[in-house]
């Protein structure tokens, strides 16, 4: 299949997301005829089953803010919210989303977005969550209820930490909830769309897993992040991501039978060369050429700690309908980045031996605290841990000005030629050993001149 | 009674000793062991109540060459984290044996993580700062988390958990916040008689001294610098905001009085006076000390704000302290101060404060630009006053 034929193709389960995602944003755009509410919330942490349960519609200023970044406005939006008085020094999601206000809100569909009945703040690994919240509480004065979720600082959840949660929701988060909506709380309908929701988490695991395959039918990263969208955002707990899900698992299983590779914006990959794990958020702006600087190498992210921001599901979790508050609580918790740095470097080593992956290379986003501070810590413990190259790289999320192709592209070409000269010289060391153990074998015929 | 030029002697010793000697000595002293903490806030009493000493750890300011530090941390992150691992791998640290990382930032967070892989031996936790302010939900959480952490350095310290060395701690630590107040008070009434840096030494001395101690320590130099001949000059008054974690060299301190302007308010130390007024000494300490944090803490960038009335505090601070105008002093990177920096402003502009702004480091030397740009505000704000 030649490159230009394959850039065409578009999987089922491709359009089938296009489609959720367009429907999603026409209902946004309807809001003033079928009067449905708005909550706005952030991704890791997110109650979508609990907002589907009461009918109301969210919106992810995150995702708005990387499809903006996608569609080239980020720029504009940056600054404009700098031109406000926003510092250079943060991160750029709050910034794009805060300009993207502030010239009229068109989401990324290209038609404007409703304002928020109410800003759920699931404080969920990230501090600037806070602010970012508060920050759009004085843009648009409309309520929050803050949703803190304790952080596993000592690497646990404690029953203390649940309890928390649990009452939050109880008594904070439903009854705001109740009040916006004017409906009760329906703990049925909760739990049917946590069991919906279960078999879908069950279909995304077996996609994410399917990169143990060698070679690899997925793209842990770059088609990672398209694979984690529906059950990441609005759609989880609905019928519609249960098929997508079920139709992703079954091209990956044919994808697996016929022996192929990722299916990337430039063709299905080339032989697999190299099995990276990669930690970080990607940048959005150069999405494409970023990928294919993979892509032109051979290089086939196998495992990927973004695409567990919103939810550890490879680790086992699923949203588990017979406990629905004490299960939502334990979702919020077990997020990636609401995991202690420990917890992050031994899933990334895990990841290492399951995926037999060749290296970690991290990818370290300006704007983006939570992820970057103690990454270089996590690379040197991956490398004395494994005996792996780990490699780094910095970006940004939506700023282009943080995003140097030559220098992106230089420093994953030494990687992976750090990669290439470690396989050889492991080949070498293996020749070496063979060479040791032959010489050791060999008859002793002149021991110590003496003799 | 001691000279204002003893007090601040003596302070100034402390805060140059980087290697925590003082600790050290005192540990010798009482064969109890002591706990540092990163800033904002972190319950010094429940330190205080297992017998240890708490610490305050502010990083390394501009007195230590960053030889391994910069090692760990991209060039966009601050410097606290960095100075303050230099520190411990230069071993001036090892007489700390438990830190305490409160929930400031998720850079002081994962600082927390990388300390457990760092120094396996030490005594590590992360401090979870309730950001619900709930009194019933956040209460139970807090003083669940308050309770785990007494229990665990009394344990590590040998010391038998109780009600009465909990409160004998609480009543301690508001003493020690009334002479704060005092001291802020009178920065605010009469600001020449205790200028900036010097009433800055004599706060932080207490990131290291016994609290008790300190309470003596501040109220001495009061009396002593109320006592003292000093001249009242023409400057501006004007409130600092935005240093609260990482600190500023002491250098930018004089350098903005040397400007013209005379820090009537700032929240360099916010952390020693976090919680307002006294906590009550009724009922089970840890309670208290939980409620106390959910319903007397100041109001900071490092919390949440539950009743949006974003930068109210800040007018009426301008207000309270009949202050000119604002400063906003935020340390490079800092995700805190700077998110919440617009907010602010927005709320000055509405009253009509004049503001100005400028960020730094905790090893900046060069301080001409931030004086030009100090001494133009100051001198706005006279023409602005004038006209
Ligand atoms: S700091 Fe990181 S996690 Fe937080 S909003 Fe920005 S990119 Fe997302
Ligand atoms: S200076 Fe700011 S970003 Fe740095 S550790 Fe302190 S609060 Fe966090």
């Amino acid at each position: 299949m030649s490159t230009e034929q394959s850039a065409a193709v578009k999987e089922p389960s491709m359009l089938q997301q296009k489609e959720m995602i367009a429907e999603h944003f026409r209902e946004l755009s309807r809001t003033g005829e079928t009067k449905k509410k708005v909550v706005y919330t952030f991704v890791p942490g997110n109650l979508t089953e609990l907002l589907l349960a009461f009918d109301v519609l969210p919106v992810h200023p995150e995702i708005n803010a990387l499809q903006s970044a996608m569609r080239q406005k980020a720029g504009a939006y940056i600054g404009e919210a700098e031109r406000i008085g926003h510092s250079e020094d943060v991160c750029t999601y709050v910034k794009c989303d805060i300009g993207m206000k502030r010239l009229g809100n068109v989401g990324p569909t290209g038609e404007v977005l409703p304002k928020p009945d109410l800003l759920l703040l699931s404080y969920t690994g990230c501090f600037t969550f806070m602010k970012w919240f508060e920050l759009l509480r004085q843009e648009y004065d409309c309520p929050v209820v803050m949703l803190h979720t304790p952080y596993q600082g000592d690497g646990e959840i404690t029953p203390t930490m649940t309890q928390y949660m649990v009452e939050q929701i109880r008594q904070q988060v439903i009854p705001a909830l109740e009040k916006l909506t004017g409906k009760s709380f329906d703990e049925e309908r909760l739990r049917e769309l946590m069991r919906l929701s279960a078999r879908a988490e069950d279909d995304m695991v077996a996609v994410l897993e399917s990169a143990k395959h060698k070679p690899s039918p997925i793209d842990a990263y770059f088609g990672g992040v398209y694979y984690i969208g529906p059950m990441f955002t609005a759609f989880r707990g609905t019928q519609g991501a249960v098929d997508y899900y079920a139709q992703l698992r079954r091209e990956c299983n044919q994808r697996i039978a016929a022996g192929e590779g990722p299916i990337t914006p430039e063709g299905t990959s080339p032989k697999e060369r190299f099995r990276l794990i990669v930690e970080g958020p990607p940048n959005w702006t150069h999405f494409r050429e970023f990928w294919k600087m993979f892509h032109d190498e051979g290089a086939v992210v196998v495992a990927s700690t973004y695409t567990k921001v919103g939810g550890t599901y490879d680790l086992g979790f699923r949203h588990d309908p017979t406990n629905p508050l004490e299960s939502l609580a334990q979702y919020c918790m077990g997020c990636y980045t609401n995991r202690n740095l420990p917890q992050r470097l031994d899933m990334i080593v895990k990841y290492a031996d399951e995926y037999s992956a060749d290296g970690l290379l991290i990818n370290s986003v300006k704007s983006c605290n939570s992820f970057s501070a103690g990454q270089l810590m996590l690379l040197r413990e991956f490398e004395r841990r494994t005996g792996k190259p780990g490699g780094f790289i910095e970006t940004d999320l939506v700023d282009a000005r943080y995003f140097s192709a030559a220098n992106v592209k230089n420093r994953i070409e030494s990687y992976l030629q750090m990669i290439v000269q470690k396989r050889t010289a492991g080949a070498a060391s293996v020749d070496l050993a063979a060479a040791a153990s032959l010489v050791r074998s060999l008859p002793v015929i002149n021991q110590g001149g003496a003799a | 009674m001691d000279s204002v030029d003893q007090y601040v002697a003596r302070a100034d010793a402390l805060y140059h000793d980087v290697s925590y000697r003082s600790v050290a000595e005192w540990k010798t002293r009482t064969g109890k062991k002591a706990a540092g903490h990163l800033p904002v806030y972190a319950p010094r009493e429940i330190i205080d109540a297992a017998g240890m000493l708490p610490v305050a750890m502010h990083g390394a300011g501009d007195q230590v060459e960053i030889i391994r530090g910069d090692a760990y941390f991209q060039s966009y992150i601050c410097q606290l984290p960095r100075s303050t691992i230099e520190l411990a791998m230069s071993g001036r640290l090892d007489d700390i044996d438990a830190f305490l990382f409160p929930s400031t930032c998720d850079v002081i967070r994962n600082l927390s993580g990388m300390w457990k892989m760092l120094f396996p031996k030490k005594f590590v936790r992360y401090l979870d700062l309730p950001q619900n302010f709930d009194r019933k939900v956040a209460g139970r959480f807090w003083a669940g988390e308050l309770r785990h952490l007494y229990a665990d350095l009394c344990a590590l310290n040998g010391t038998t958990p109780s009600d009465d060395a909990l409160r004998l701690s609480l009543a301690r630590f508001s003493a020690n916040r009334r002479a704060v107040a005092s001291l802020m008070a009178l920065r605010a009434s009469e600001p020449w008689r205790a200028p900036a840096a010097e009433a800055y030494l004599i706060i932080r001395a207490g990131d290291v001294m016994p609290v008790e101690e300190h309470t003596a320590f501040i109220e001495g130099y009061l009396a002593a610098a109320q006592g003292a001949d000093r001249p009242m000059r023409d400057y501006t008054r004007v409130v600092v905001t935005g240093a609260f974690c990482e600190q500023p060299p002491l250098e930018l301190i004089r350098t903005l009085e040397r400007a013209g302007c005379y820090l009537v308010w700032d929240d360099f130390t916010v952390g020693a006076r976090f919680l307002e007024g006294d906590v009550s000494l009724a009922g089970d300490p840890i309670e208290a000390l939980a409620q106390a944090f959910l319903n007397q803490s100041v109001k900071n960038a490092c919390v949440y704000e539950p009743d949006g009335k974003k930068g109210e505090w800040l007018v009426n601070t301008v207000r309270d302290t009949r202050a000119d105008g604002v400063v906003f002093a935020a340390p490079s990177f800092c995700d805190p101060a700077l998110l919440e920096q617009p907010m602010l402003v927005t709320a000055l502009e509405r009253a009509g404060i004049p503001h100005t702004s400028f960020k730094y480091a905790e090893n900046l030397g060069q301080f001409q630009v931030i004086r030009e740009q100090a001494g133009t505000f100051s001198d706005g704000l006279r023409l602005w006053s004038n006209a």
